[in-house]
């Protein structure tokens, strides 16, 4: 049985104190926070076997070898690929991200078009962006409506021969809308498109399976899911990838080098240039670990509880308006007071211990969308509780008054 | 009043507070006598960059002195601007550039100094003291 409680005590940091008040951590979003049980792994590996890996023959690197190469299998089982190697170990989304968008360079035409969501996250906008200014393809966007949901007929209109590839979020950062995937990516596979999804803000709510969702590429970071930042993974299927050229030149991905000629090494290596995170890779096995052992689904339906909770809490407050209603959401709220700049309440939230994110979320285009220079934004995790949410709101309505 | 005064001044009146509560209820109402900005100089060139919230500043040579004035569409930043503008507005370019902004740590709103704070407080003192070159290269 669930019991939060006991769930607070495997993270230290939940009891600190934030300008003289406790810390009621809303920004999970941002990052989530570590239990004992991650960090532990993480001293674990430098006081007992810290050593490269893959290169060496003595005991210890053997060891570290095995124990990193068990945790790319842990997420190849968590995300339900058909093969180890379809899981290249990266910094985090942003730099998978970019691993593909750099592969495509070559391989697009000007004139091709890609697809893009009108609520992406700047990492799944720009590399597209900078992929568009070398190749001369065309950028298209699939528009949102007020509900922050986005428009799938429109989406159909766009698909065409051109398209080469669509990239969507699995779920919005700012908004919380769960995308369509599914759909998305049937429709784009009819066009002959590839699909990219952004699974940052989705992988620490729900747990994707790659292959039936037969997705291209899927993309996100450890630090999202109770990891370490700095490690993150690109899933993308063997076929594809296999045609990528590397991303970084360096020591690992390579099969052979002399100054005539270098050839590269096979999947994955040849996406993993230099030393990796090794510490943050066994890290992130051990993060879907300990969520894994509370159950995905345990965890989602706790967080819708605080999701409703916290919505109705905040409707019965004068003047907030809520952005992205749509009909599937994960723990996210943004909104607003009135015209008070989310700044102003953000900056007072933050005097109470309360940690929210103001701003635009690395999502401009959304908020230019909704006319606005930004939300506050509340996101929840499963260690947060309702009585956090009763602070939240007794602190927000001071704050009001404070602005009025 | 010199501007090292007027920073006395400020120091002695948030002194009084107890808690942030008062410091930035304090705050607030200063930001509602800011010397607003006339709306045709609301424009791009007179906006401070680096802030979540947006912030105008205006000044103009008067009698030697440099007479600012602002506004922004987030409060507390409001209030921010209006300490600052009474401390140097009114004032000879070469004594704005001459003085010392400590008095911000002082009257406890040190962590607005924080770049990660992007409320372009940093910046809002650099676009003051760059207006006080600008006039003083005008003025010699």
């Amino acid at each position: 049985m669930f019991d939060v409680n006991e769930i607070r005590k495997d993270f230290p940091i939940l009891e600190r104190t934030v300008n003289g008040q406790p810390l009621i951590y809303f920004d999970n979003a941002a990052t989530s926070q570590t239990p004992n049980q991650v960090i532990e792994v993480i001293s674990n590996y430098y006081r007992n076997y810290n050593s490269n890996i893959h290169r060496g023959v003595h005991a210890l690197s053997q060891e570290a070898t095995d124990v990193y190469e068990n945790a790319r299998q842990k997420i190849q089982h968590h995300f339900n690929a058909a093969r180890a190697h379809e899981i290249i170990f990266t910094s985090g989304t942003t730099h998978s991200i970019n691993i593909v968008a750099s592969g495509y360079s070559k391989l697009l035409q000007a004139g091709d078009e890609l697809i893009v969501s009108a609520m992406e996250h700047h990492s799944n906008i720009v590399p597209w962006q900078m992929l568009c200014d070398r190749t001369g393809a065309i950028l298209k966007v699939i528009p949102m409506d007020q509900a922050g949901v986005l428009d799938i007929d429109a989406y159909k209109d766009l698909l065409s021969k051109k398209t080469k590839l669509v990239f969507v979020n699995h779920v919005s950062n700012a908004l919380g809308t769960v995308n369509p995937i599914e759909e998305i990516i049937k429709l784009a596979h009819i066009s002959g498109a590839k699909v990219l999804i952004d699974g940052a803000q989705a992988s620490p709510h729900i747990k994707a399976d790659v292959q039936a969702l037969e997705v291209d590429y899927y993309v996100t970071s450890a630090h999202k899911l109770c990891g370490p930042t700095g490690v993150g993974m690109l899933y993308g299927k063997e076929e594809l990838l296999s045609q990528l050229p590397p991303y970084q030149g360096g020591g690992e991905m390579i099969a052979e080098v002399s100054f005539e000629k270098t050839t590269y090494a096979d999947l994955p290596h040849k996406f993993e240039a230099g030393t990796p995170n090794i510490a943050g890779g066994i890290a992130f096995g051990a993060a879907l670990d300990y969520m894994n052992a509370i159950g995905f689904e345990t965890i989602a339906a706790y967080e819708q509880e605080l999701l409703i909770y916290a919505t109705e809490q905040l409707k019965e407050i004068d003047g907030v308006k809520i952005y992205g209603e749509a009909p599937q959401k994960t723990a996210v709220i943004s909104f607003n007071v009135d015209e008070i700049h989310p700044y102003d309440i953000g900056s007072i939230l933050d005097k109470m211990g309360i940690a929210v994110r103001t701003g635009h979320h690395c999502a401009q285009p959304i908020m230019d969308f909704y006319k606005i220079p930004g939300t506050i934004r509340i996101s929840f995790s499963f260690y947060n509780t309702e009585k956090e949410i009763d602070t939240l709101i007794k602190g927000l309505k001071k704050a009001i008054l404070m602005l009025k | 009043m010199s501007i090292q005064e007027i920073q006395e001044e400020v120091i002695e009146e948030f002194g009084i507070f107890e808690d942030w509560m008062q410091r930035y209820e304090h705050m607030i109402d200063l930001g509602k006598s800011l010397p607003l900005i006339a709306d045709e100089f609301k424009t791009e060139d007179n906006i401070i960059k680096g802030c979540q919230s947006k912030v105008w500043v205006h000044a103009e040579l008067k009698n030697d002195q440099l007479e600012f004035t602002a506004d922004s569409d987030a409060i507390i930043t409001k209030g921010i601007i209006a300490i600052l503008i009474r401390v140097f507005s009114n004032q000879h370019p070469k004594d704005i550039l001459a003085a010392e902004t400590d008095f911000i740590d002082q009257i406890g709103l040190k962590e607005h100094l924080s770049p990660t704070r992007a409320n372009g407080l940093v910046s809002m003192i650099k676009q003051i003291k760059m207006y006080a070159i600008a006039f003083q290269t005008q003025l010699n």
